[in-house]
C-alpha cells in the first residue's frame, strides 16, 4: 500500500554500511528498479534506456557516508534527471507584432483538442486578449457545435462554416482581422499520424494560417505509442509546444517525458479537468514526482505557501513537535487549510496515502461538521479532550447536529494524530521521518 | 524549513479530515441525514445548472436509496405512460431512411493495419532472421512486447515462462521461439465467449462506459449500424448529459444508421434518459437500447457513483442490461488496466471494445485486462466510419502485435 520507489531503494541499500561509494552491483540493481518504475509509468522504451544510461554515471558517484541516505541521493538524482528532461525552457507566449497571433491545435482523436481550445480561449481572455475560435473540425459529428458551447462558456466567439477545414481556416483568419481579434485559436479534427491524407490536410491548414504556435495535444494516459505520434506530427507540422490532457486521472503520465525527449519542445500547459478553468502552466518538477509515483508534494507546498500565514505555520509546527497541539489549534489550522482549495485535491497530492483514503469522497462540507463538533466543545474540552465523558459527548453531538459516533471518531483519531506528532517531535532523523522525500 | 513544518501541519490536518470523513458510514443505501446541500451527482458544467429533468423529485442532494429509486421510477413510468398514451395518437416520427450503401467490404485487421505496419515493419523481422537464440533475441522480444503496451510485469512473466519452455522443449531457433510466444498468447486469449449477448422478449440494454475521448459515441454508431443491418430495432440513449453537444453527436449517428434517439437536456439526469429510452423500447418492442454515458475518469468517485446509478436504473424491468461494454483506446498505456479494474468494480463490465487500432498503437494492455480480470475483448474499432467495427479475433490480434 505504501510501496514506493524510495521504499524499494531502501530495501536494496539496507545492507550497505556508511563508507565509500555505491558499487556497480547495487547501482545495477537500483537501475533495474528505476527502469521498471519508468516503464510502468508508460515512459517510452527507448527513452528509458537513454535516461537510465545518463543516471548510471551519477549513481556510481553516490557517497555512502553523506548526510542523505544513499536511497535518498539516488531518488534525488533520478528526480533531477527527470526534471531536466521534462523542463528546460518553458514556453512564454510572445504575441505576433502583426495581429492576430495564430494558435493551432492538432492531435489524435479524443486527445482533448476541442476542450483545450475552450480552455485556451478562456486563458487568453484572462491575459487581456481578444480571441476568436475557429471550428475547423468538420469531420466529427457535432464538433463545431461542441466548440460553440465551449466558446459560449468562455465568452469567446466561434467561427465556422460547412465548407472544408482549409477554407474555414482562411476565412476565419480574415474574419479575425475584420473583427480586430488579436488571437485566433484553430481547432482541428483528430487524425491518425499514419493517415497520409489527413496529415496532408493538416499541413495545408497550417500553411493557410501560418500559426505562430502549433500545439500537440497529448493524452496523459498514452502508452508507448506517444513517441510515434509526436514524431510524425512534429515532422509534418513543426510543433512548438505540447498540451498534456486528462492529468486529473491517475495515470503516471510517462508519455509526457517520451514526447518531450523525442521532439524537444516544451510542454506548455497541463489540462487537469473537464471544466474550462482546469488549465494550468506545466510544472516539470511535479510531473517528475508523478512519473516516479511520488505524489505531488510540490503543488501542495505551493498551495501551503500561498494560504498559510508564515508565523501561524511556524507556531503550529512547533506545537505539533512539542505535542501540545490541541483541538483548538486544529480548528485554527483547518481555517488555513480551507484556503488551499478542496480537501479532495489536497489529499490527492499527498504521497503514500492509502488508496481508500485517496478515493474516499471528500466533500468540503464535511469540514463544516468537524468544525461544528469542535466549536460545540468548551475551551477546556478542546484543550484537554480526555475529560470528554459520555454526557459531554452527547451534548456536543446534539449541539453540533452530528452523532455521538462522529464525536467519538474525531476524538479517537485526534488522539492518534497527537501520538504520531509526538513521534515526529522526538525522532528528528531516522524512523520518525515522514514519508516525504527530501529534496532539500 | 518553515515550509516543511507548515507542510507537516497541512499533512496532519488534511490527513485527519480525510480519515475522519472516510471512516464515516457510507451514506449510499442507509438513511442517515443527507449532507448539507451537496450538488447532485451529475457533474455540473460551469454555467450549466444540474437541474434533473426526470424524475422531478430528484433534487435531493444524496444518491437515492433503492426504495427512493423505485418510487421515482414509478413516477416516471406514470408520466411516460401518460405521454405515450398521447403519443400513440400522433404519428411516430420515422428516422430518415438511410440509403442502402453499396455492399460493404468488411475491414480486416491486415488491411487497416497496413499503413501502421509500415512504420514498425521489420521490427521482429530481425529477430526471425537470426537463427540462434541469444541474449539479443530475448531483448528484442522484450522490446516488442513492451512497445506493444503489454507492460513490463506481464512481459517479464511471459518471457520467464518462455525461457522455461525453451529449456523443456529444446526450442532452437528464434523463429520457433517467436511462434511459441505467439501460441502462448493466443491460447491465453482464446478462452472467452466474445458474442454480444441479446436475450429475446425484452429490451436489451447495452451500456457503453469508459474514460474521456475513447470513442464510446462513435462505437455506438458503429454497433447500431451493425445491429440495424442484422435486422434489429435500435434506440440510442443520449446518456451523456454533461459534454457539450454530446446528444447532438449521437443524434447525427442515429440518423446515419437508422436508429431512434432518446435524449434529455444538457445537464440533466443521465439515468432518467436511459430509463426513458428503455420505456420507449418496451412500448415499441424495440430489441436493443444502446446507452451512451459521459466519459469519466475512474478516479472521480462521484462520477463512478453516478454510473452505478445509471446501470441500476437501466437494469430495472422492463429493461435488462445484457452488456456493459468498456471502451478502451488502443493508445492507452498501463492505465488501461486500472480503468478496467475500477469500471468493473463499479458496473460489472462484460466486455471490452478496443478502439483506434488503425493507428500504430498495438493495444497490448488488453492482454492484461483479459488475463487478470477475465474480461473478453469483444469488438475492435478500426476507423471513424460506421463500417469500421469488427469482432475481436485473438489470432489476428496477436499476429498484428508482432507484425
Amino acid at each position: 500500500m505504501f510501496d514506493s520507489l524510495s521504499d524499494r531503494f531502501e530495501g536494496i541499500f539496507k545492507r550497505l554500511r556508511g563508507r565509500g561509494r555505491l558499487g556497480e552491483a547495487e547501482v545495477d540493481e537500483v537501475l533495474r528498479e528505476i527502469r521498471v518504475a519508468l516503464l510502468e509509468a508508460d515512459v517510452n522504451f527507448k527513452v528509458v534506456k537513454n535516461l537510465v544510461a545518463r543516471i548510471r554515471e551519477q549513481c556510481l558517484g553516490v557517497d555512502l557516508s553523506a548526510s542523505l541516505s544513499p536511497a535518498q541521493q539516488v531518488i534525488k538524482i533520478v528526480h533531477q534527471e527527470l526534471i531536466n528532461a521534462l523542463g528546460g525552457e518553458s514556453l512564454k507566449i510572445t504575441y505576433a507584432s502583426r495581429p492576430p497571433t495564430v494558435v493551432m491545435l492538432a492531435g489524435l482523436q479524443g486527445s482533448g483538442k476541442t476542450t483545450a481550445c475552450g480552455k485556451l480561449a478562456k486563458w487568453f481572455r484572462s491575459q487581456g486578449r481578444n480571441p476568436l475560435l475557429l471550428g475547423c473540425d468538420l469531420q466529427r459529428p457535432a464538433a463545431v457545435e461542441q466548440l460553440r458551447v465551449l466558446g459560449g462558456q468562455a465568452g469567446v466567439p466561434v467561427f465556422s462554416e460547412p465548407t472544408d477545414p482549409e477554407t474555414v481556416a482562411k476565412a476565419g483568419l480574415e474574419e479575425a482581422r475584420r473583427l480586430g481579434k488579436d488571437v485566433v485559436i484553430v481547432d482541428t479534427a483528430g487524425r491518425l499520424h499514419v493517415d497520409e491524407e489527413l496529415m496532408d490536410e493538416a499541413r495545408r491548414i497550417s500553411a493557410a494560417v501560418d500559426p505562430n504556435y502549433t500545439f500537440l495535444v497529448v493524452d496523459a494516459m498514452t502508452g508507448q505509442d506517444a513517441v510515434n505520434v509526436a514524431e510524425s506530427f512534429h515532422q509534418t507540422l513543426a510543433i512548438d509546444g505540447v498540451i498534456l490532457s486528462k492529468l486529473d486521472g491517475d495515470s503516471r503520465g510517462g508519455a509526457a517525458l517520451s514526447v518531450k525527449e523525442v521532439i524537444g519542445r516544451p510542454i506548455a500547459f497541463a489540462s487537469v479537468g473537464e471544466k474550462l478553468g482546469d488549465f494550468e502552466p506545466f510544472h516539470p518538477d511535479r510531473m517528475a514526482g508523478r512519473i516516479l509515483g511520488m505524489g505531488d508534494v510540490l503543488t501542495l507546498i505551493e498551495k501551503a505557501e500561498q494560504a498559510y500565514d508564515q508565523d501561524e505555520a511556524a507556531k503550529a509546527a512547533e506545537k505539533l513537535q512539542k505535542g501540545s497541539f490541541t483541538l483548538e489549534d486544529f480548528l485554527e489550522q483547518m481555517q488555513q487549510v480551507k484556503k488551499m482549495g478542496p480537501i479532495q485535491n489536497l489529499v490527492g497530492m499527498l504521497p503514500g496515502i492509502p488508496k481508500e483514503l485517496k478515493n474516499a469522497e471528500i466533500d468540503d462540507k464535511e469540514i463544516g461538521r468537524i468544525e461544528a463538533i469542535i466549536r460545540s466543545m468548551t475551551p477546556d474540552e478542546r484543550r484537554e479532550p480526555q475529560i470528554m465523558n459520555g454526557s459531554r459527548r452527547l451534548r456536543v453531538a446534539q449541539g453540533s447536529g452530528t452523532t455521538t459516533n462522529e464525536v467519538n471518531q474525531l476524538l479517537k483519531q485526534f488522539k492518534e494524530m497527537q501520538k504520531m506528532m509526538r513521534m515526529f517531535g522526538k525522532g528528528g532523523g531516522g524512523k520518525g521521518r515522514p514519508r516525504v522525500p527530501s529534496f532539500g | 524549513m518553515e515550509i516543511v513544518l507548515g507542510l507537516l501541519a497541512v499533512l496532519v490536518v488534511s490527513g485527519l479530515v480525510a480519515a475522519f470523513i472516510a471512516a464515516r458510514p457510507r451514506r449510499r443505501d442507509t438513511d442517515l441525514e443527507p449532507p448539507p446541500a451537496a450538488p447532485l451527482p451529475p457533474p455540473s458544467a460551469s454555467g450549466a445548472p444540474p437541474a434533473p429533468q426526470k424524475p422531478p423529485k430528484a433534487k435531493r442532494p444524496s444518491i437515492p436509496s433503492e426504495e427512493e429509486l423505485a418510487r421515482q421510477a414509478a413516477e416516471v413510468v406514470a408520466e411516460a405512460e401518460a405521454v405515450l398514451a398521447g403519443a400513440r395518437e400522433a404519428p411516430v416520427p420515422e428516422a430518415e431512411p438511410v440509403e442502402a450503401p453499396p455492399e460493404p467490404v468488411k475491414p480486416r485487421f491486415r488491411d487497416r493495419l497496413g499503413k501502421a505496419r509500415g512504420l514498425l515493419a521489420g521490427y521482429l523481422g530481425s529477430v526471425r532472421s537470426r537463427t540462434k537464440i541469444d541474449e539479443e533475441t530475448w531483448e528484442e522480444l522484450e522490446e516488442a512486447l513492451i512497445r506493444a503496451d503489454v507492460g513490463i510485469t506481464a512481459t517479464t512473466a511471459l518471457l520467464d515462462q518462455l525461457r522455461a519452455q525453451v529449456k523443456a522443449e529444446g526450442i532452437q531457433t528464434s523463429e520457433l521461439l517467436v511462434d511459441a510466444l505467439k501460441d502462448n498468447l493466443k491460447k491465453r486469449l482464446s478462452i472467452a465467449d466474445r458474442t454480444l449477448r441479446i436475450e429475446p422478449g425484452m429490451p436489451n440494454v447495452w451500456l457503453f462506459v469508459g474514460v474521456n475521448g475513447v470513442g464510446k459515441t462513435t462505437t455506438i454508431g458503429k454497433v447500431g449500424h451493425q445491429q440495424v443491418g442484422e435486422g434489429r430495432t435500435v434506440i440510442m440513449a443520449a446518456g451523456d448529459t454533461f459534454r457539450a453537444a454530446a446528444a447532438e453527436q449521437l443524434e447525427l449517428w442515429s440518423k446515419r444508421v437508422g436508429a431512434q434517439l432518446v435524449r434529455g437536456n444538457e445537464g440533466g439526469d443521465p439515468g432518467a434518459v436511459v430509463f426513458d429510452a428503455v420505456e420507449r423500447a418496451a412500448a415499441r418492442q424495440t430489441d436493443l437500447v444502446l446507452a451512451d454515458t459521459a466519459g469519466r475518469l475512474h478516479t472521480k468517485v462521484n462520477l463512478m457513483e453516478e454510473l452505478k446509478k445509471v446501470r441500476r436504473v437501466a437494469d430495472k424491468p422492463p429493461g435488462k442490461v445484457t452488456e456493459v461494454l468498456l471502451v478502451i483506446d488502443a493508445t492507452t498505456g498501463q492505465n488501461g488496466l486500472v480503468q478496467a479494474k475500477q469500471f468493473t468494480e463499479a458496473v460489472e463490465v462484460t466486455g471490452v471494445v478496443l478502439t483506434k487500432l488503425d493507428g500504430t498503437a498495438k493495444g497490448g494492455i488488453v492482454l492484461a485486462i483479459q488475463n487478470e480480470l477475465g474480461i473478453p475483448i469483444k469488438l475492435v474499432g478500426l476507423g471513424e466510419t460506421a463500417e469500421d467495427l469488427i469482432p475481436f479475433d485473438p489470432d489476428e490480434f496477436i499476429d498484428a502485435l508482432f507484425a
